[in-house]
């Protein structure tokens, strides 16, 4: 049991990573990376909501009716969102203006549900949780790397904070669309070249 | 504020100075599943343009008639994809008994179309910048051709370096993502002409 949780907390991380290995998720991968600031927060709103969309799913799971069940998945995680988007509009206006739309469109990161369907749907209320929360990790730890250059390279800060100092030339072009495809793009090319090594 | 925008500015601009996909970054996890045949790409890039264009007008209506009156904003996101999810199902039903030739076209397509998050992008979007309801069913119409237009780009695209020889880390999503970045910034040419946020 134990070895077994170990095990659904480790694989998300690196070989079947939602990101760079099944490409789940990209939309809010790419759009809230051009500030560090913004996708912790992100992140965290995404690790919350998948933790808890599998934990309840996994309980409710032998009572909904399989012609149903997708419908439910999408109330169920649409509930989370909404605390989400409730408590970042309450106490972070600032970044929930910024993240737009894209707080609302966690509902359909196919990250969430896509646990639900692969994981929770079979297997038991703690199994599930630690799933989901892997998950979420997995997912955010590309982001943070991922919005790390894009703020360094794009405005020349981490968090706000000025690095390089003057003499810096800012990439204008990470901080806007194209740089985030090609920071991804970049960054599967060098974990998928590690991984066949 | 944005009131006075015409129709058709919102309508050009929402394809190709705000392009969904390529400044969004709306729809990527089909558009890059989808995008290895013309002849699907087609049949999904015409059942977004369709399903967007009423979902964004019957969205409007729910939101200011519904919602606003009864004070409900904050359940936006349930109400819309439960009114995206029961119109795609309904297109679904009436497809299948009006046209066989276009269910076959269009009605594997369907069902993807619930999750692409563009769908629920749009409704979002027009909410937070505050459209009329002509415009709104402008943008979401412009939108789908955007995503139409992007996606058909990309499988012509796929098709012409399916034989070319790609680093190994990049095959698949990666070169994918790259051709993505290097549209986005044709794109970019067009950012100036009219601007619809």
């Amino acid at each position: 049991m134990a070895s077994k949780a170990v095990k659904t907390l480790i694989t998300p991380l690196g070989k079947e990573n939602p990101v760079f290995v099944q490409i789940l998720g990209i939309c809010s991968t790419l759009a809230v990376t051009n500030k560090l600031e913004n996708t912790i927060v992100m992140v965290l709103g995404v690790i919350f909501t998948t933790t808890l969309s599998s934990f309840t799913f996994s309980i409710l799971r032998k009572v909904i009716p399989a012609r149903i069940r997708m419908m439910v998945e999408t109330l169920i995680i649409a509930t989370y969102v909404i605390i989400v988007d409730i408590v970042l509009k309450a106490y972070m206006p600032e970044i929930w203006q910024q993240l737009g739309p894209y707080v609302g469109l966690i509902i359909t990161n196919c990250i969430v549900m896509g646990r639900m369907e692969a994981f929770a749907a079979s297997n038991p209320p703690g199994l599930s949780l630690i799933d989901g929360l892997a998950s979420g990790i997995g997912y955010g730890y590309v982001l943070l790397i991922i919005a790390f250059f894009r703020e360094l390279l794009g405005s020349g800060t981490i968090l706000g904070f000025s690095v390089f100092g003057d003499w810096w030339t800012n990439w204008s072009i990470m901080v806007m669309a194209p740089g985030a495809f090609f920071v991804l793009a970049i960054f599967i090319w060098v974990v998928k070249g590690r991984m066949e090594e | 504020m944005n009131g006075e925008l015409l129709p058709a500015a919102v309508f050009f601009g929402s394809i190709f100075t705000g392009n969904i996909l390529l400044s969004n970054y709306l729809g990527m996890c089909s558009f890059l599943s989808v995008s290895k045949e013309i002849k699907t790409s087609t049949g999904l890039g015409a059942a977004v343009i369709f399903v967007m264009a009423v979902t964004s007008l019957l969205n409007w209506i729910v939101y200011h008639y519904l919602l606003i009156p009864l004070g409900l904003e904050y359940l936006r996101f349930i109400v819309f994809i439960v009114v995206i999810a029961a119109f795609v199902q309904l297109v679904e039903m009436i497809i299948e008994r009006v046209s066989e030739g276009l269910y076959a076209a269009l009605g594997i397509f369907l069902p993807l179309i619930t999750v692409n998050c563009a769908i629920l992008g749009v409704s979002l979007f027009m909410v937070i910048r505050d459209y009329s309801l002509v415009n709104s069913f402008f943008f979401g119409l412009g939108s789908g051709i955007g995503w139409f237009l992007a996606i058909i780009a990309m499988a012509g695209i796929r098709k012409k370096i399916s034989g070319a020889k790609i680093p190994k880390g990049l095959e698949g999503p990666g070169i994918t993502l790259i051709i993505a970045g290097m549209m986005a910034l044709a794109f970019m040419g067009f950012s100036g002409m009219i601007n619809i946020t």
